[in-house]
């Protein structure tokens, strides 16, 4: 490389990623934002510092070597780029879009001291869809240890364990309940943050390194953990089944018709089609001033996907302030220029029938901020006295959601108090050579946070299965061809090489 | 499972599992290997899925999916055969989506999806004496019930109703299992003439050690029959099934009052105490896609028409040409 940047030298301001015009896409599940070019993409490379001891890979959950791929693009070596990215993380596209980078690689960036970090996520994405583009892979050398690997969900944390026990040289499969594999990715992410073609496409190259995926299956009632370990062979598991089930706050009137979670909503129109009724059959019953309960990430898509199919209006009511509110800012930002009315300091107390069992309205509360709470957020308390009825006619709650009973229901895990599996420290269960992480362990969190968890368990697992497991492997100091060596990294120092003649 | 039916009269080929037996499709889908007629409305079909056969219990239920744009169908199981790798299922055919299974699945056609079995097995108490009451299309699902209790020793007197004589099935089934067995028919075209709370009563006048009643049917079948037995204080379980998506506990749609809780029947049941079901609230929420439901079949009975009018040179099922701007890939990796 030439001269050293500094941060005088690289360019000071943070390429914009071009976004659809909120008039229109509130008209369409077509992507929000619509992704770097060339250009602005290389543009962004010039201002990553390439610091020696990247605060970024620690900031990411699955440690992708980020100054490593930023490099190899700003050499224009793209496919090395993805490489390096891949060899850690085989989502690139799916994570560049719905990472909240924020508080990960680009919040621990040193750029983001001074000016604003280096849009890592962006690059990311940007890699991943040139990647789905060119249809390039990343299918390392894999030598078979005959060892047979279960994975129970289809989610980010499954995938993520999959592709590394795959790379490890394990057999592997992937059982997902529902009929399409991505989980959360699939029911829970809209079309206009993460389109099904790109998750489509990811998920191949995870098929690519060898991962079998089987749907149809609900493991736990078609057989038990205990039965995959001891009857049908594997011999390692990983449980990575998600925190979906929905929440829903207990007050009078939730049965009436108009009531949903939003886990529901989001299924029906994401995984089910219900969007395209009657071309797909699943129905949706749309009402048309619609209310979304709570302002985390999930309330956001479901409000914004009611929006999409044609709500007259869409409220956010949320009993803390927008200061408080869990959403990515960006989120919550688009939320905002899509016209989502945002009602603050208000919480339901009761929904109100119409007489034929149908929503005609809430009844609120107005709240104000008291003392911080365990979470550290102001407590909302409710002001008395200033209950009012709050118009709508279907109430989507987003306020959470909690374990999943069925494999507590069907196997000797051990959970905790809150239902979720209990694990250690290497997210090893109460079961000898059961694993599992993501939020069925941590509780809702995200995609990211989950393949991590994924990752890590995937590397207790090769203890446990005795298999080599090497960090290096996922560093980039790969020479020439030296990360296809039968996937051992050189620095491992523990071969030569050999030319054959 | 004893009857095998060949393809059904109208030829007509459902596409979602490519050629039957053929091995490299067998991933894409589960075929169906007998189908029965019982009347121009309710049918049965067997399909191969040896796992699923294994796992079930009485009481459990599976998800199937016809085709790529099909919505989530639950269906409670009707029986399952280990030792054949099928289980049965009765549907009625009363929407769009089950009338076009009665029209499209046939022998050596496939399904897209059949996932489960969903939900918490029926116990099978010690109960000495039990009545297993099915209305219309509970009477399918009972059965296994009334089986399991009598393998379990007790004596099982059998409570079905029909709307009337022609749409009858499972006599001989049942009639081999029960010690006792009671038809009730809406017109009195066969038994006792009216609704199998009828029956119920019969039962518990002639017999006054009833230990438990079983009832699957309508939701307003299984609300008469708690009602009957509710003053006597004979313990009463219903299988539920309302509106559900996943099946898997993720949507809440299929949430229940039950003794003033919300329970999810998926996960939580289908089984519930009868004598805490809020039926009413059961009832308004299944009401919920009324318009929907309507809609569908209006939208296909005229497809289906106009398909026959149509001089095709193959009968093709009528499944939704897909939508060239629905971004849904290819169902399976």
């Amino acid at each position: 490389m030439a001269k050293k940047k500094t941060i005088r030298t690289i360019p000071q301001e943070r390429n914009p990623i071009p976004v659809q015009d909120a008039e229109a896409r509130i008209r369409n599940f077509s992507e929000v934002a619509l992704g770097y070019g060339l250009e602005n993409a290389l543009n962004e490379c010039e201002r990553c510092l390439l610091c020696p001891q990247a605060e970024c890979v620690v900031g990411c959950p699955v440690r992708i070597d980020i100054p490593g791929f930023i490099e190899k693009i700003s050499q224009g070596d793209y496919r090395g780029a993805y490489d390096v990215i891949s060899d850690a993380n085989l989502l690139p596209a799916i994570c560049g879009r719905v990472c909240p980078q924020e508080d990960q690689c680009e919040g621990v960036c040193p750029v983001g001291e001074t000016l604003e970090p280096v849009a890592i996520g962006r690059i990311e994405r940007w890699i991943g869809d040139l990647a789905i583009q060119e249809g390039w892979e990343n299918v390392p050398y894999i030598e078979p240890n005959g060892f047979r690997v279960g994975i129970v969900g289809s989610g980010p944390a499954g995938i993520a364990c999959a592709a590394d026990m795959a790379k490890a040289g394990c057999e592997v499969t992937v059982f997902e309940a529902l009929h399409r594999p991505g989980g959360v990715l699939r029911y829970g992410i809209p079309e206009f943050r993460l389109p099904n073609d790109v998750i489509d496409a990811e998920i191949e190259r995870v098929t690519g390194v060898g991962v079998k995926f089987e749907c149809n299956t609900l493991v736990g009632r078609l057989f038990t953990i205990e039965q995959m370990r001891d009857e049908m062979g594997f011999d390692a598991v990983f449980i990575g089944t998600g925190a979906g089930s929905p929440t829903f706050a207990g007050l009078d009137g939730e049965s009436l018709n108009g009531v949903m979670s939003a886990n529901e909503l989001l299924t029906r129109c994401n995984l089910m089609q219900a969007g395209e009724f009657p071309a797909y059959d699943t129905p949706i019953h749309l009402g048309r001033r619609i209310a979304v309960i709570g302002a985390g990430n999930t309330a956001m898509d479901a409000m914004r996907v009611v929006l999409r199919l044609g709500a007259e209006k869409v409220y956010c009511v949320y009993r803390r302030t927008r200061d408080e509110s869990p959403a990515r800012r960006e989120e919550m930002e688009h939320a905002e220029e899509e016209g989502i009315d945002f009602h603050w300091l208000t919480a339901p107390v009761e929904i109100l029938d119409d007489g034929a069992g149908n929503v005609r309205a809430m009844r609120c509360i107005r709240m104000e901020l008291g003392e911080p709470d365990d979470s550290g957020r102001r407590r909302p308390v409710p002001i008395e006295g200033s209950e009012y009825e709050f118009e709508t006619d279907m109430v989507v709650y987003a306020i959470g959601t909690s374990a999943n009973p069925i494999l507590g229901q069907t196997s000797k895990l051990r959970l905790n108090k809150w239902g979720y599996i209990d694990t250690d420290e290497n997210l090893a269960t109460s079961i000898a050579g059961v694993y599992a992480g993501g939020d069925i362990v941590t509780g809702a969190a995200t995609v990211i946070l989950a393949m991590g968890a994924g990752r890590r368990a995937a590397s207790s697992m090769k203890a446990y299965l005795g298999l080599r497991d090497s960090e290096v492997v996922y560093l980039a100091e790969h020479a020439e061809g030296a990360a296809r060596l039968f996937g051992i990294d050189r620095a491992e120092k523990n071969f030569a090489r050999v030319r054959v003649a | 499972m004893t009857k095998r039916n060949q393809p059904g009269p109208e030829g007509d080929r459902i596409v979602a599992g490519g050629t039957a037996g053929n091995e490299a499709s067998a991933n894409r889908g589960f075929e169906i290997v007998a189908r029965e007629d019982f009347s121009d409305q309710t049918f049965l079909l067997d399909i191969r899925h040896p796992l699923l056969a294994k796992a079930a219990r009485p009481g459990q239920f599976v998800i199937v999916l016809v085709h790529e744009h099909s919505e989530r169908i639950p269906l409670t199981l009707a029986d399952f055969d280990p030792a054949a790798g099928t289980i049965t299922l009765v549907i009625q055919a009363v929407g769009k989506s089950t009338g076009e299974m009665q029209r499209n699945c046939h022998v050596g056609s496939r399904l897209l999806g059949v996932v489960g079995p969903m939900g918490e097995p029926s116990r099978v108490t010690d109960a000495k004496k039990v009545v297993c009451v099915g209305g219309g299309l509970g009477v399918a699902p009972v059965f296994p019930q009334a089986r399991a209790f009598k393998e379990n020793g007790a004596y099982v007197i059998g409570v079905v109703g029909f709307k009337n004589k022609e749409l009858m099935f499972w006599e001989d089934k049942f009639k081999t299992t029960c010690d006792e067995f009671i038809v009730c028919t809406d017109d009195g075209s066969a038994g006792i003439k009216g609704l199998v709370t009828e029956g119920v009563r019969s039962a518990m006048a002639r017999h006054d050690d009833i230990d438990e009643v079983i009832a699957i049917g309508p939701p307003i079948m299984m609300k008469a029959c708690a009602d009957a037995t509710r003053a006597e204080g004979i313990k009463t379980v219903v299988s539920l099934n309302p509106v559900m998506v996943d099946g898997t506990g993720m949507c809440g749609g299929c949430r229940v009052k039950v003794g003033g809780r919300i329970m999810f029947a998926c996960v939580d049941g289908p089984d519930f105490d009868g004598h805490q079901v809020d039926f009413d609230d059961l009832m308004n929420r299944l009401k919920r896609y009324a318009e929907e439901e309507s809609l569908a079949m209006e939208r296909w009975s005229e497809s289906c028409r106009q398909s026959r009018e149509t001089p095709a040179p193959t009968p093709v099922a009528p499944l939704p040409a897909p939508d060239p701007t629905s971004p849904a890939g290819p169902q399976d990796t």
